[in-house]
C-alpha cells in the first residue's frame, strides 16, 4: 500500500518522470465509441436476467399538509399491476444526499413528495397505476417566500462548511470610505437538469442487494442506501459504470430505495426511472439567494472592505447550506471583510449541492458589484482587480498554493482584444444590436477527499485500474489510464480502468471538483510501488529507469514488461488522504471570464457573440476533455445568467416551470463558439500530481462576464437573475 | 404489427400506450435511444422514422406498421463507426454520452433537411441554404446537452457536412 497524507508535498512521482507523452495529451474519450455507439450502459438499461418488474413514483399534490388517506383500490384493479406500496415505512420523501432522507408517507413537507411506488409487469401499467392512486392530503398553509420569513432564519448549521466571518467594522469602514456600493442581488431557485433521469434497477439475492443506478459518490451512496434500507452496508452493492450527468444531484435518489423496497417485496428484480417532473420537486436544489454586496474602496481604488451577507433557503430537514460568499472570502485584499449567512426554512424540496455550490452563485453577485465598482471608480474592470490583489490569503494570511487570477486577466484581455472596449456604456451599435464586453474573474476552493486504487500490472504487461470512482462525464475513465500510462511506460490500449462498482476499492467519487486531483492521485502512488517492484527486479533505481512502450530500460538493458512482471501480477494498493497542506496553504483554482454581447435595442434581448474563459487550475491531464469541461461550466454561466430559473407558485409551493420545456438550461442556439486557454501551474502543494478542480471553476464568474457585457452594451444594470429580456427592456431608453 | 428496425423486420405486440422509445428499449433492448425527459422536450430520444427525425417518446409504437425506423445502433457500431460518430470522438462532442446518440441520429435527418432545401429560422435566403455554425446550431436546438458539449457538437457536424464553422 502506497498510501500519503498530504501534510507535505509529495517529494516527486514515477508519473513526473514519466517519458511516454500520454499525460496532459489532448486524447479521445477512452469509452468513446461505446457512447456514440449507445453501447454504452447507464444504470436502468442493465440486462436483467428473469422478469423485472417497473415501478413509478407515487407522489402526492400538496406541499404541506397530513396524509389522511391513500385510496390504491382502483390503482389495484388495473390490469398487469404487481402492487401499489405505500405502507412502508422506509419509504424516503426525496433524494437523499449525505444522510437518508426523511422516511414515512403520514405527512406531506415538500410539494410532490414521493409517498409510495406502484409496480407492475410493465412500465405503462405501472406508470397508469400510479397516477390512479389517490392521495388525500389536509393541506395546510406553506411557506415558500425566502424574504418574507427573514426573521425567523437561523445561522450556518453547526457543521456547514462555511461559518460568518468578520474582520473589521464594515458599517464604519462603509461611512467613511471615499467611494462604496451597497447593492442586492438575487438568483433564483436551480436545478441539475442532468439528461440522464435518477433511475435504478435493483436486483436482491438472499438477503444481499444489487443496485445498478446512475450515483456520482458510490462510497456514500451505499451506506445511506444501506441505512435506509436497514441492513448492513456490506450487503449492498451499487454499480454505476456509466452516469448520464450528475452536476451534483445523482447522490441517491428515491428510485433507488424505493425499487430495493419493491424488489424485496415482490421478490423480483425492479426498475424504476424517476419522470422529468418528479426531479424538479423530489431532487434537491440550489437554493435561490438574496446577496447583499458591500464594497468599500479608496478613490484611487484601493478596496478598504468586502462585504458578502447572503440569505439562502432550506427545506424543512435542515443540513446543507449553499456557502454562497465561499469564492469571496479569499479572492480580493481589503483590511475589513464580512460574510454572513442566514437560512431560512421552507416547505419545499431541499436544498443541496449543484455544479460549485457558493461559487456559482456568489461571483453573480460579487462579480457584478466589482464591475459597478470599477466604473464608479472610473476604473477599468481588469485594472481595479489587479489592483487589489491579495499577496497571501486576505482572510488567514497563509500563502497560496498558487494563484494564478492575475496572469489570466493579463492573459485573456490580450487574447479578447480588451483593448477594444469602451469604458463608456452604449457607445458600440451595429443596426439594432447594441455591443458590449463584461470580464469576471473565477474562484472555486480547492479539494482532495480520501480515495483509494487498485493497479495490476498483468503478467501479459497489461494494466489495470480498479477504484469505485466514477465517471460522470468528467474523463475519468481516460485521465486515470493516463496517469498510469505515464508513470508505467505504457500506451492507452494496454490500460483497462474499471470503475463504478462498490465491490472496488472506495474512491473519491465525482463531486466538489475532488475528483480528478483525489483519484488521480490514488492511482500515481499505486504505480509508485510497481515502479519500485520493476526498479529492483531491474537491479537498478527507480530514478535511474525508464519505463516506455511497455519497457523497462536501466543501464544497458532493455527489457520487456511483461518479462520483468514473471508469472504472478504485480498488484498494488494507492491511497491518498487530505492532510495539514489545506491549511498550511489556501488552496483555489483562479480564472477570468470574457464575454462579448448583443442587446437588441428594440426588445432587449440578449445573445451572448463569444466567451473566452483563461483558467489557472494545476496540471492539465487531458488538454482536449479539460477545455469541453470548461466550455460546459461557461454555458452553465449563459444559463445562470440569461434563462435558468425555477419559478415557484406561491401560491402552492410547486415549481410552475417543472420540466426542460419551460425551465430553460442553454440550447444550442444559445451558444456560440467559446475559447478556452489554461495557464497550467502545477500544484505540488495541492495533492502528488498537482492538479486542481476544473469542472465547477468554469461556471465561477461566467454569468457576471456576461451580465457586465450587458451593462456595458447597454448601459442597463439588471441585479435580479436571470437577466431575461423584460428586465433589461425596462431599463432601455424609449424609441 | 411489424416494423423495420435497423433493416431487420420485427413483430411485435405492443401496448397501445407504448411510445416507440420504451418499445426500442425495454422490449427490443435497443437502449441506444435514450430517455431524457419523456414529453419531447429534450431530444435525447431521436431516432429516424422513414428517414426523419423524430422524438421517440413522442409517438406510439403503434402508429408505425410498416415504418422504416433507423436507430443509433443501426448507423455504425463501436467498430465500425458512420462518419458522425467518429467526428463526435475525434472533437469531444459529449462528457457524459447520454444526449449523444440523440444528437447524433438529430444531425443525420438535419442534413438531410439542409440538402432538401428546407430553410431555418436563421436562413438568410429561403431558396439557398447554406450551412454553416449559425445553421447547425439553430437545427440543432432540439437536441439539448447538459454537460453543454454543443460548440465540439456543432464542430463534429460542420466537419462531416464539409461547412464552415463560423
Amino acid at each position: 500500500m502506497s498510501d500519503f497524507t498530504m501534510n507535505a508535498d509529495h517529494p516527486g512521482l514515477a508519473m513526473d518522470r514519466g517519458v511516454q507523452g500520454v499525460l496532459g495529451a489532448g486524447l479521445d474519450r477512452s469509452e468513446g465509441a461505446l457512447k456514440v455507439s449507445g453501447t454504452a450502459r447507464y444504470g436502468y438499461e442493465h440486462l436483467v436476467e428473469g422478469e423485472v418488474a417497473y415501478g413509478y413514483l407515487i407522489t402526492a399534490p400538496a406541499a404541506k399538509g397530513k396524509v389522511t388517506g391513500i385510496d390504491t383500490d382502483a390503482a389495484r384493479a388495473l390490469p398487469d399491476v404487481l402492487d401499489i406500496i405505500v405502507d412502508d415505512p422506509r419509504i424516503p420523501r426525496q433524494a437523499a444526499a449525505f444522510g437518508p432522507a426523511h422516511a414515512g408517507n403520514d405527512e406531506i413537507d415538500h410539494w410532490d413528495q414521493v409517498v409510495g411506488v406502484a409496480v407492475a409487469t410493465s412500465f405503462e401499467a405501472a406508470r397508469a397505476a400510479a397516477k390512479a392512486v389517490r392521495v388525500h392530503v389536509a393541506i395546510e398553509p406553506g411557506h415558500f417566500d425566502t424574504m418574507a420569513d427573514i426573521d425567523k432564519a437561523s445561522g450556518p448549521p453547526k457543521d456547514s462548511r462555511l461559518q460568518d466571518i468578520a474582520k473589521g467594522d464594515i458599517d464604519a469602514a462603509m461611512a467613511q470610505a471615499a467611494v462604496t456600493i451597497d447593492q442586492v442581488y438575487t438568483t433564483p431557485n436551480h436545478v441539475h437538469a442532468a439528461m440522464e433521469p435518477h433511475a435504478s434497477v435493483a436486483i436482491w439475492e438472499g438477503d444481499s442487494l444489487t443496485l445498478h443506478s446512475s450515483l456520482q459518490i458510490l462510497k456514500v451512496a451505499r451506506p445511506v442506501l444501506a441505512k435506509a434500507l436497514g441492513i448492513a452496508d456490506d450487503k449492498v452493492r451499487i454499480l454505476s459504470p456509466y452516469i448520464g450527468g450528475g452536476f451534483g444531484g445523482k447522490m441517491l435518489g428515491p428510485d433507488a430505495v424505493l425499487a430495493a423496497i419493491a424488489a424485496q417485496k415482490l421478490g423480483r428484480p425492479v426498475k424504476i426511472a424517476m419522470a422529468r417532473r418528479q426531479l424538479f420537486h423530489n431532487v434537491y436544489r440550489r437554493t435561490d439567494t438574496n446577496q447583499r454586496i458591500r464594497l468599500a474602496a479608496t478613490e484611487d481604488g484601493k478596496l478598504l472592505a468586502v462585504g458578502h451577507d447572503s440569505v439562502v433557503s432550506q427545506g424543512p430537514d435542515g443540513g446543507f447550506m449553499e456557502p454562497v460568499a465561499l469564492g469571496s472570502i479569499s479572492l480580493y485584499d481589503a483590511p475589513v471583510r464580512h460574510f454572513s449567512h442566514k437560512v431560512v426554512t421552507l416547505d419545499m424540496v431541499m436544498a443541496g449541492a449543484v455544479r460549485a455550490p457558493g461559487e456559482a452563485v456568489g461571483t453573480l453577485a460579487l462579480e457584478t458589484a466589482m464591475d459597478e465598482m470599477a466604473e464608479a471608480l472610473g476604473r477599468d474592470p481588469i485594472d481595479f482587480r489587479k489592483l487589489n490583489e491579495p499577496k497571501v490569503d486576505p482572510m488567514t494570511g497563509a500563502p497560496f498554493s498558487t494563484r494564478g487570477l492575475v496572469a489570466c486577466l493579463d492573459r485573456g484581455a490580450e487574447a479578447f482584444g480588451w483593448a477594444k472596449r469602451s469604458a463608456q456604456p452604449g457607445q458600440v451599435r451595429e443596426g439594432e444590436w447594441l455591443i458590449g464586453m463584461g470580464v469576471s474573474a473565477a474562484v472555486r476552493i480547492n479539494l482532495l477527499v480520501d480515495s483509494e486504487a487498485r493497479v495490476t500490472l498483468s503478467p501479459d504487461g497489461r494494466a489495470r485500474i480498479e477504484t469505485d470512482m466514477t465517471d460522470i462525464g468528467t474523463g475519468s475513465y481516460t485521465i486515470l489510464a493516463q496517469i498510469a500510462g505515464e508513470a508505467l511506460g505504457l500506451p492507452m490500449e494496454r490500460i483497462d480502468v474499471i470503475l463504478g462498482d462498490t465491490d472496488l476499492p472506495p474512491g473519491a467519487g465525482s463531486g466538489g471538483s475532488f475528483g480528478a486531483a483525489s483519484a488521480g492521485s490514488s492511482v500515481a502512488l499505486a504505480c509508485e510501488d510497481i515502479v519500485a517492484t520493476l526498479a529492483e527486479r531491474m537491479g537498478a533505481k527507480a530514478q535511474d529507469m525508464t519505463l516506455k512502450d511497455g519497457h523497462a530500460v536501466a543501464g544497458n538493458r532493455r527489457v520487456p514488461l511483461a518479462e520483468l512482471v514473471g508469472d504472478a501480477p504485480l498488484v498494488a494498493m494507492g491511497k491518498i488522504s487530505q492532510g495539514s497542506n489545506a491549511r498550511t496553504f489556501s488552496q483555489a483554482a483562479h480564472g477570468a471570464q470574457f464575454a462579448e454581447v448583443a442587446v437588441n435595442a428594440v426588445t432587449g434581448e440578449a445573445r451572448v457573440r463569444r466567451m473566452l474563459g483563461v483558467f489557472e487550475a494545476g496540471r492539465i491531464l487531458n488538454a482536449k476533455l479539460a477545455r469541453s469541461q470548461a466550455i460546459g461550466g461557461m454555458i452553465w454561466g449563459i444559463g445562470y445568467a440569461l434563462m435558468e430559473e425555477a419559478v415557484l407558485d406561491q401560491r402552492h409551493g410547486q415549481f410552475v416551470n417543472q420540466d426542460l420545456g419551460e425551465y430553460h438550461v442553454p440550447s444550442h442556439a444559445d451558444v456560440p463558439p467559446l475559447d478556452v486557454l489554461f495557464l497550467e501551474e502545477i500544484d505540488t502543494h495541492a495533492n502528488p500530481i498537482g492538479v486542481k478542480g476544473l469542472g465547477e471553476l468554469s461556471i465561477s464568474g461566467a454569468g457576471a462576464a456576461v451580465t457586465n457585457a450587458i451593462y456595458n452594451a447597454c448601459g442597463v444594470r439588471v441585479r435580479d437573475f436571470p437577466l431575461t429580456l423584460d428586465k433589461i427592456l425596462a431599463g432601455l431608453p424609449e424609441m | 404489427m411489424h416494423f423495420t428496425i435497423n433493416g431487420a423486420t420485427h413483430a411485435v405486440e405492443p401496448d397501445i400506450r407504448a411510445s416507440l422509445l420504451d418499445v426500442l428499449r425495454e422490449h427490443l433492448g435497443l437502449t441506444g435511444t435514450k430517455k431524457g425527459c419523456d414529453h419531447g422536450q429534450c431530444g435525447a430520444c431521436t431516432v429516424l422514422v422513414n428517414g426523419r427525425r423524430i422524438n421517440a417518446c413522442l409517438t406510439l409504437a403503434v402508429m408505425h406498421q410498416d415504418d422504416d425506423i433507423l436507430t443509433i445502433e443501426g448507423l455504425g457500431s463501436a467498430e465500425h463507426l458512420h462518419p458522425l460518430q467518429a467526428a463526435f470522438i475525434k472533437h469531444d462532442g459529449y462528457q457524459c454520452g447520454y444526449c449523444t446518440p440523440g444528437q447524433i441520429c438529430s444531425a443525420v435527418g438535419m442534413l438531410d433537411e439542409v440538402a432538401k432545401g428546407w430553410p431555418s429560422h436563421v436562413s438568410a435566403d429561403l431558396e439557398t441554404v447554406t450551412l454553416d455554425g449559425a445553421e447547425i446550431s439553430e437545427r440543432m436546438s432540439g437536441n439539448l446537452c447538459r454537460c453543454s458539449a454543443y460548440p465540439n457538437i456543432v464542430d463534429a457536424i460542420a466537419e462531416v457536412a464539409g461547412a464552415e464553422r463560423a
